[in-house]
């Protein structure tokens, strides 16, 4: 008997609510929650996909430990690792200090888990060193909510875009980052024509693409547009001076500051028309309400606080905040930063939105947790932390569900602290994260599907997640474990409180205190508890005692939570990026999102199909700009910063101006040569957020020389065994200049490995990527080889089906090999031409167009199922096609109605 | 006017080539007689393996057919070997004792299979493959007879290797060599082949040298013995394990040969009336023992017997063919490559499928197809043509149709 409950999707900000269904304790499927608010059913490709993720791979079973790092870990048992864990943490603790040790966590996790863990730190151990990767993703959202509006909370609901007249979409690609909100988009646009939309975003993004205005400006020059916006509002007189008067201050100031912004003054800097700003500042005033939907563009910026501040100057200058329609509204990265801050869980912060500067804050929060006091001194913000980890001064760190070895920018420097440090612990849902291999104790976590909390989304709402099935293995919940660990190390600290401080039996005891922090905060919750959000579904906050529902929008009255009540306007002036281009590095490298990976692909590089798209990290650029360079199209280059270089294949994009390029930033170093676009980024962080510019930095790029091609394609009877042969294939990254290796799929899975060397290479090296790749032997093996040009091609064949090839000096044929061996597709006789320097297939492959790309649906899936009797509701349930962006919905129809009219029984 | 007078010493492949190529140029040059020690009319000898193995008969094999000869107005004397050459005279004397003068005279003697000088070599049993007389014995042999032992792995020794077990009988081929048709395929094919050969029933002794042919019941050959003593019972000995162009006429008239009747490029002997063709020839020092060399003598021999005197031989490049059914495979040129060589290997084992090519400054100098040969004229013309194969040389080991002309 297969069962459903309520959970949430794990992966961006939009909160979706999901449907997880379980048969026998094993997920076996996912569907968007029609009740949701936050997508009503609708889910993207990668939340569709989640229960793929689910199936038991890559995960981290049992605690294990290693006795140096050098060593392979060794397994373990709960008792030994926390008595371990907790022996290290005192004995640091004792004899450096509560500082000497950290605590660097995660987005991803529940508020419960955020909760026992900054109540672990600053209630029990006296550090403020807990920060978290949302430190990555919103910290310069919060900064500017906090220094324009007086707190953390974006006033704004996902129903504000369809009220929307005028949508502002700067520093945000909904369209592949945030696709449920993006569906909104596209329904509030059919349903209202007139709607304007202004993307901003120096690349021509999949979101620019249905932009009525792309201003596609000069990256970090966000703050020059907005007060050049700000400036002809004001000269226009568009602002709504009755509102700046009544609820707001400062607003003086910034506008003698915008008078110097003209459109002419902020062109030059932006590079983008100056009447395109006059027209943008015209629309956003002029067209209704206006909403700004926000994101990393502004966030991940040296001045990513002061980026927020100017855009939510447009609204308080227009009154346009507060309203149906109205506001500025940041999305948020991570499914649970938001209610990460809610709890307090960063260096800076503490529970329910209190400031560790304020005494008062910090005597409320101590007495909550009937404890003397909490420590005034604040904790080192996620870059500091790390680079505290090198220079020694942190010696210990606890790392929960984030992955900060390919997160963080300046790797080379990220890694030297984690192996500098003394004791690094991971707590982790998967095995084998680039951050596993310096920890000295892995500590397995429940993950997506097992866990049992709450979360908060973009638009403040929280949702209850409900467990579909059992801790796999020796896994533990992620706030059990911070528990486990508090009593023990409270023990061992001769602390006689410490049961009292962690007396949790289940999560809704911890989310019942967590209540209790927020009374008379901005965020009240007074009136939630699990039992309200299982019987009226998941509510927004505040949502005080007595409360029958959450407030939809914030600020309706005009009245902030600053001390006066006025939000202020902050006198912002443009400032460059940190690194400008120059005669060494011409290029402004940006990093972003692609549809179908997440963050650093430990999930979603669990599943095959979710490579089809892209199974490559690969550098956009400028045509002009590669041509100076003498590049082509799926050349491999050399990127390089100030930091170190990358190598990457480079396709052209017409959607970059001269002198930009972009590289997604999901491949780590266990899907490529190298930790990726971090390894480039350098690590400046904004003074008020401490938010490091990972959106920008300088670069150039050459050909790599790299003329000796190396490729592997493997096809697999499963996902196991491909997750398997990944592995395996991972070990074959180092030793090349550069080197990929990921997953593909349709009827099979696949992996697909691929390398480059300035030479040929030897016998032995392509023995050992067949052994990897299963792929040895003689046996079904058809070989090709020139060794004067260096050329070893071989293909394997199992009863007549191809079941991989190793190129070796030539790959032509790897794009139709991919698609033949993932399709299982490929003549008998034509087998040996698998070795051939073909480009296309050898011949003409079956008439197959892909109709829905979001679920890879083919027009000869749809044409079959149909005959089969299908119909429109039967397709979507089956193939799941047309039930994402819905885009193909037509051309659905049109074979469904070619169909019944070539065979009217089957209608 | 009387025609001069054409005589050919031979009625084989080569010389009647010759004719035809005589009579299409110049049909009324010549008053033409024909020797043939054979009593049969001109057949095609290569065509003897099928009728051994059963897929062909006699008379499919015939090329020119007694009425071909009097159609022509030639002179054919069948069962007829003619035994002496009076050069003096201008001409040659048959072993019946008539005479035939001659104006111009074609050789086209042939070949003789090598018998290995080992004791018992005469045994009755014991024989070469080379004319019809041998194939109806090895049929009659399989009839009545069980063992059979084919000394020599080069292409006549499997085709009759491979007759004879088609014919029921249990065969084994002797080889001195370290593989198969060592002298046309590179050991990968080799060993290709004796593999596919093996499923068929046929056992290999390879790197065997034969030390003796030992007598069994009846005085009938009964095994043979090899240098380390061992023995395999053998009702039946095919000599394959090579050729002896048939020079003695040649010799005794005082022609100058050398493992062959030194011609020059036009065929012509040392006796410039006296020209040479086929198997018994040795030019530029090389003796030929595939068809195709010998239609091209045979092509420029005609055009200086006709009076032109434009034809050239220039040596033929060859290409190999091994002429058991359902087993197809390729070889010419300089297929073993060498220090200054490059070669290109396909190796398909799925299909059985095997090729190299060899190449030398971008040109194919050389090539082993084995399983697949539909590409073997188109390599082989590229070979002969010394095309430069710079531009297609990753595609060329895929065939002309992929890879273009």
């Amino acid at each position: 008997m297969s069962q459903e409950v309520k959970s949430t999707c794990c992966y961006c900000g939009v909160g979706c609510g999901v449907l997880i269904r379980s048969e026998g304790g094993v997920i076996i499927g996912v569907r968007g929650d029609p009740d949701h608010p936050a997508n009503r059913g609708r889910l993207c490709t990668k939340g569709a996909s989640l229960h793929l993720t689910a199936q038991g791979h890559g995960r981290l079973l049992h605690p294990a430990w290693r006795p140096t790092r050098e060593q392979p870990v060794q397994r373990s048992d709960w008792a030994t690792a926390l008595d371990l864990a907790a022996e290290r943490f005192a004995a640091i603790i004792r004899e450096h200090g509560p500082d000497a040790v950290a605590f660097y966590i995660s987005g991803q996790l529940l508020t419960e888990d955020y909760y026992v863990f900054n109540k672990l730190a600053k209630g029990l151990i006296g550090t403020n060193n807990v920060d978290t990767n949302s430190r990555l993703c919103m910290s310069s959202a919060v900064a500017g909510y906090k220094q324009t509006l007086g707190a953390d909370a974006p006033p704004c609901c996902y129903e504000d875009i369809a009220a929307a007249g005028t949508l502002l979409i700067a520093g945000a690609n909904p369209a592949l980052a945030h696709p449920i909100v993006f569906r909104q988009i596209e329904d509030a646009r059919a349903a209202n024509p007139a709607m304007r939309i202004i993307v901003v975003d120096p690349r021509r993004s999949e979101t620019a693409a249905i932009a009525d205005l792309h201003l596609a400006i000069r990256p970090g020059t966000d703050i020059a547009l907005f007060n050049a916006m700000l400036h002809v509002l004001i000269a226009e007189d568009r602002i709504d001076r009755d509102y700046i008067a009544a609820h707001t201050d400062g607003f003086a100031p910034l506008a003698e500051l915008v008078g110097e912004c003209t459109p002419q003054w902020a062109a030059a800097i932006c590079g983008v028309a100056a009447e395109d700003i006059v027209r943008a500042a015209r629309w956003f005033a002029g067209s209704g309400p206006a909403l700004s939907l926000y994101c990393q563009g502004l966030n991940q910026s040296a001045h990513g606080t002061h980026n927020n501040a100017a855009i939510i100057h447009l609204h308080l200058a227009t009154g346009q905040i507060g309203k149906p329609g109205a506001g500025p509204f940041s999305l948020t990265g991570q499914p649970n930063a938001m209610g990460g801050r809610e709890v307090g869980g960063l260096a800076n912060l503490l529970s329910a939105h209190r400031d560790l500067a304020n005494p008062a804050h910090r005597a409320e929060v101590a007495a909550l947790w009937g404890i003397p006091s909490v420590p005034a001194r604040p904790g080192k913000a996620a870059v500091d932390l790390f680079k505290a980890l090198a220079s020694g001064e942190i010696k210990a760190v606890w790392i929960a569900c984030t992955n900060p070895a390919q997160s963080l920018p300046n790797q080379a420097a990220v890694r030297a602290g984690l192996a500098r440090a003394e004791f690094v612990v991971l707590q982790e849902t998967f095995a084998d994260t680039d951050t596993a291999a310096y920890a000295d104790l892995l500590l397995p976590a429940t993950g997506w599907g097992e866990k049992e909390g709450t979360v908060t989304n973009s638009e403040r709402r929280i949702t209850r997640l409900r467990s579909a099935v059992p801790a796999p293995g020796e896994a533990r919940h992620d706030w059990q474990i911070v528990v486990d660990f508090g009593r023990r190390l409270g023990q061992k600290l001769g602390n006689p409180t410490v049961d009292r401080l962690f007396p949790y039996k289940t999560a809704e005891a911890i989310f019942t205190e967590h209540v209790a922090t927020t009374r008379g905060r901005d965020l009240d919750i007074g009136g939630l508890s699990y039992a309200l959000l299982e019987q009226r579904g998941p509510q927004q906050w505040p949502f005080p005692e007595g409360a029958t529902s959450g407030r939809q929008r914030l600020y309706a009255n005009g009245r902030f939570p600053t001390a006066d009540g006025r939000a202020r306007f902050v006198a912002v002036r443009h400032q460059a990026t940190v690194e400008q281009p120059d005669a060494a590095r011409p290029l402004s490298l940006l990093s972003g999102r692609l549809r179908d990976q997440w963050h650093g692909m430990s999930r979603t590089g669990l599943v095959p199909r979710l490579f089809n798209l892209d199974d490559e990290p690969c550098l956009a650029m400028n045509g002009d700009d590669m041509r100076q360079r003498q590049l082509a199209d799926g050349d491999l280059v050399r990127v390089s910063g100030a930091r170190g270089d990358i190598v990457v294949r480079v396709v052209a994009d017409a959607g970059l101006a001269a002198g930009r390029c972009w590289l997604p930033m999901h491949w780590g170093s266990r899907f490529m040569n190298s930790a990726g676009v971090n390894a480039l980024v350098g690590d400046a962080v904004d003074p008020h957020s401490q938010q490091p510019e990972l959106k920008h930095v300088a670069v150039e790029v050459a050909a790599a020389g790299l003329t000796y091609p190396l490729a592997a394609i493997r096809r697999c009877a499963d996902v196991g065994e491909a997750l398997r042969l990944l592995d395996a294939a991972r070990t074959l990254l180092p030793g090349f200049a550069y080197a990929s290796a990921g997953l593909y799929g349709r009827a099979s899975p696949l992996v697909v490995w691929r390398a480059a060397a300035a030479a040929p290479v030897g016998a032995d090296l392509l023995a050992r990527i067949d052994d990897c790749l299963g792929l040895a032997g003689d046996s079904g093996a058809i070989t090709y080889r020139d060794a004067r040009r260096g050329i070893d091609k071989k293909a394997v064949v199992d009863d007549g089906r191809l079941r991989g090839v190793r190129l070796a000096g030539e790959t032509a044929a790897l794009a139709w090999l991919r698609q033949a061996l993932a399709e299982g597709e490929l003549d008998a006789a034509l087998l040996r031409f698998a070795l051939a320097p073909l480009a296309t297939p050898p011949v003409s492959a079956p008439p197959r167009r892909i109709v829905c790309k979001c679920a890879d649906v083919s027009d000869d899936q749809i044409l079959a199922a149909t005959a089969a009797g299908a119909d429109l509701a039967g397709l979507q349930e089956s193939l799941k096609c047309g039930t994402f962006c819905g885009g193909c919905m037509p051309d659905i129809k049109r074979l469904l109605s070619e169909q019944v009219q070539q065979h009217p029984e089957a209608a | 006017m009387s025609k001069p007078r054409l005589v050919l010493i031979g009625n084989g492949m080569a010389g009647v080539r010759t004719l035809e190529e005589l009579l299409k140029i110049a049909p009324d040059h010549y008053r033409i007689t024909v020797f043939g020690a054979e009593p049969h009319p001109n057949y095609n000898r290569i065509l003897l393996s099928p009728v051994l193995a059963g897929e062909m008969t006699l008379p499919e094999i015939v090329l020119n057919d007694r009425e071909w000869y009097a159609a022509h107005g030639i002179t054919l004397h069948t069962g007829r070997q003619v035994v002496a050459i009076d050069r003096g005279r201008r001409r040659v004397i048959a072993d019946d004792g008539s005479e035939a003068p001659y104006d111009r005279l074609l050789i086209a003697t042939g070949s003789t299979p090598f018998r290995l000088p080992v004791p018992g070599n005469d045994l009755p049993g014991v024989i070469g493959y080379r004319d019809i007389k041998d194939t109806d014995e090895m049929i009659a042999a399989a009839r009545e007879h069980r063992h059979a032992v084919v000394i020599g792995g080069g292409l006549l020794g499997l085709e009759a290797a491979n007759g004879l077990a088609q014919r029921g009988m249990t065969v084994s081929v002797v080889h001195l060599g370290r593989w198969l048709l060592d002298r046309q395929l590179d050991e990968t094919a080799g060993r290709m082949l004796q593999r596919a050969l093996e499923a068929r029933g046929l056992n290999f002794l390879l790197g065997r040298q034969t030390a003796a042919l030992l007598p069994g019941a009846g005085g009938r050959v009964g095994a043979v013995r090899f240098g380390d003593g061992a023995e395999v019972p053998a009702d039946l000995v095919v000599m394959a394990a090579g050729i002896r162009p048939n020079t003695g006429l040649a010799e005794n008239a005082g022609i100058h040969c050398q493992r062959g009747i030194v011609v020059n490029d036009t065929m012509q002997t040392f006796d410039p009336r006296i020209y040479a063709v086929g198997e018994c020839v040795s030019h530029r020092g090389i003796a030929y023992g595939l068809v195709a060399p010998l239609f091209e003598q045979a092509k420029v021999a005609a055009n200086h017997l006709a009076g032109y005197g434009i034809g050239r031989y220039a040596g033929s490049v060859t290409s190999a063919k091994l002429k058991v059914t359902g087993i197809d495979l390729f070889s010419a040129g300089d297929f073993m490559g060498g220090d200054e060589s490059e070669e290109i290997v396909l190796d398909d084992r799925p299909a059985g499928v095997y090729k190299k090519l060899v190449i030398r400054a971008d040109k194919l100098v050389g090539g082993v197809i084995y399983g697949d040969t539909t590409d073997g004229p188109w390599y082989f013309q590229l070979l002969r043509e010394g095309r430069d194969i710079g531009a297609i040389r990753d595609r060329l080991i895929f065939g002309q149709a992929f890879a273009g002309g």
